[in-house]
């Protein structure tokens, strides 16, 4: 359960969350859309392209490029033994392929998604009906939401519950601005909310959903205009992982000589611990982010 | 023998200790009830058997009762009708029906009190975490009070011992977490509170952890004792030293 803290304007944890989705478009994964705000169908007309193997490394530009040892034309003579391995790459990330790359200039195009299934959640046009699961007190539109999630669990059988439908894909589900105004939750617009407990009882019911099958989601939330602490402190623990987006946009770091080349900084709170002891931290703990016109990057 | 644990972790993750507990109470042949709120048993199952435990045995030889929160959750919100009137499920409470935890302690009860053919050595409950309830909805009175009936059940009548999670970050803004770690502190008869170094991350050191033995409890004017060490977390084990002295630095 990715959750990410929405940057002041929604700008850049929007571009995560079309990023995160283009990649399940990208590797055949299901997709499951919410939003409270934008129609999904709207958000995924515009997912960024991906780039393919030629071009990516182009666009990549004069920063060190990785050249995959099966591009290495030459042939080695008298060092034939070390023909096979990867040349030295200068920035020795770059080298590292986990996940596909993407041109935000340029729209997905339609023939990626044919065969992908989409399944989309858009408030304001789903039933008001009462949802037929107990709905513990919870805020009807989430309760509608897992609903809606719960049954695509089980009718594509992500949830290995039907021996038939041996499901060979995950569900990737991503939900936008969740605890805003628009989902009829007032912890973003009070500082006293009526009912400070329907967002955690459904990253609690979510996460179970998520623990039962094969599945991952991604939630934004505008937890800038949270104004009750104690809701962020108990999402973090009810998540997997955390990371927030803080653009500089009209804040006093946008001058900082320091942040010139940055469009603002990505503060990871959690990482995921499962399934061992250990976590895989990573040994750069400042990030920063920029959007350039063709890609957006993380340093 | 009677004795109630507290594990609380502040800017960091104090699940390890959870882990070994687990482990630590299967290996010395106690009867097990774990409560385990937050996930998965695979990922208990997966973990235990690289401290060499397995859960799956455990659970089929009958030591070891597991409560996936999770799963209880699920089946509670999108199960069919209602429960047959005799077996409420253990979270009951997230129902509209009920806001006391008597369901949980219930079961608790139920779990550990042994019956004729039990041979196991003293029953144990583990709980992770408590501060998990409160994010669902539970009062912080309702969780002192579940915590309560279980310690007269568990420590009390059965001897047994119960040891708990809860997290705490500093500057806390959550008032009821607050008031529940700091009331369970009190009566703790152990407490082993791991930090997060205030330094940051250091990939040597993961933390610090302080044991405080609970002796001023026992009315004899003494004041408690607290150790303190470092530790790092490997995937099977934990090393702990004496601080300053990590391996990285000798």
């Amino acid at each position: 359960l990715v959750f990410t803290e929405e940057d002041t304007y929604g700008l850049y944890s929007n571009l995560l969350f079309k990023y995160f989705l283009a990649e399940g478009v990208v590797c055949g994964h299901d997709l499951f859309v919410a939003s409270a705000k934008e129609h999904p169908d709207n958000i995924l007309k515009e997912l960024p392209a991906p780039l393919l193997d030629d071009t990516y490394r182009n666009e990549l530009g004069e920063e060190g490029t990785a050249v995959k040892s099966e591009d290495f034309q030459d042939s080695m003579k008298i060092a034939w033994r070390y023909q096979n391995l990867p040349k030295m790459e200068a920035s020795p990330t770059s080298s590292t392929k986990f996940g596909h790359y993407y041109d935000i200039s340029k729209r997905m195009s339609p023939e990626l998604f044919q065969s992908i299934k989409r399944h989309s959640f858009y408030l304001h046009e789903e039933s008001s009906l009462e949802p037929k699961m107990k709905a513990c007190n919870m805020n009807s539109a989430y309760a509608r939401l897992l609903q809606s999630i719960q049954r695509i669990i089980y009718q594509e059988g992500f949830d290995g519950s039907d021996p038939q439908k041996k499901q060979k894909t995950i569900l990737r589900i991503g939900i936008q601005s969740l605890g805003s105004l628009l989902w009829g939750d007032d912890i973003c617009s009070s500082d006293t909310p009526e009912d400070i407990h329907s967002l955690t009882k459904f990253l609690y019911v979510l996460r179970g959903l998520l623990r039962k099958s094969l599945s991952a989601c991604i939630i934004t939330v505008p937890a800038h205009l949270i104004q009750n602490k104690a809701i962020m402190e108990r999402v973090t623990n009810l998540s997997d992982m955390v990371v927030g987006l803080e653009s500089f946009i009209g804040s006093e770091r946008e001058t900082n000589p320091l942040y010139k080349d940055y469009h603002g900084l990505v503060h990871v709170h959690q990482i995921p611990r499962l399934n061992s002891l250990i976590c895989d931290v990573s040994d750069t703990k400042d990030l920063a982010f920029r959007l350039k016109r063709k890609l957006f990057t993380i340093e | 023998q009677g004795k109630f644990t507290l594990l609380r972790d502040t800017r960091t993750d104090g699940s390890f200790l959870v882990h070994h507990f687990l482990s630590f109470y299967l290996r010395a042949g106690c009867k097990v009830c774990f409560v385990a709120l937050l996930q998965s048993f695979s990922h208990y199952n997966i973990v235990a058997q690289k401290l060499g435990v397995s859960l799956t045995a455990a659970k089929e030889r009958g030591q070891l009762v597991f409560l996936e929160g999770l799963k209880s959750c699920l089946d509670l919100v999108f199960g069919e009708e209602e429960e047959q009137p005799g077996q409420p499920s253990p979270l009951q409470f997230l129902s509209e029906s009920t806001s006391d935890l008597k369901a949980l302690f219930d079961f608790v009860r139920t779990s550990l009190t042994p019956n004729g053919s039990d041979s196991w050595k003293g029953p144990v409950l583990l709980v992770d975490d408590l501060s998990v309830l409160l994010s669902v909805g539970a009062a912080p009175v309702a969780v002192l009070d579940f915590i309560h009936y279980c310690r007269a059940a568990v420590c009390s009548q059965l001897k047994g011992n119960i040891v708990v999670l809860v997290h705490s970050n500093e500057d806390s803004e959550d008032e009821e977490n607050e008031l529940v770690v700091n009331s369970l502190c009190h009566h703790s008869d152990l407490i082993l509170w791991v930090e997060g170094l205030a330094t940051g991350f250091c990939k040597d050191v993961h933390g610090q952890i302080k044991i405080i033995k609970r002796v001023s409890l026992q009315l004899t004017a003494e004041p408690d004792l607290i150790q303190i060490y470092q530790y790092k977390i490997q995937d099977k084990n934990v090393t702990f030293f004496a601080r300053g002295l990590s391996a990285a630095v000798l």
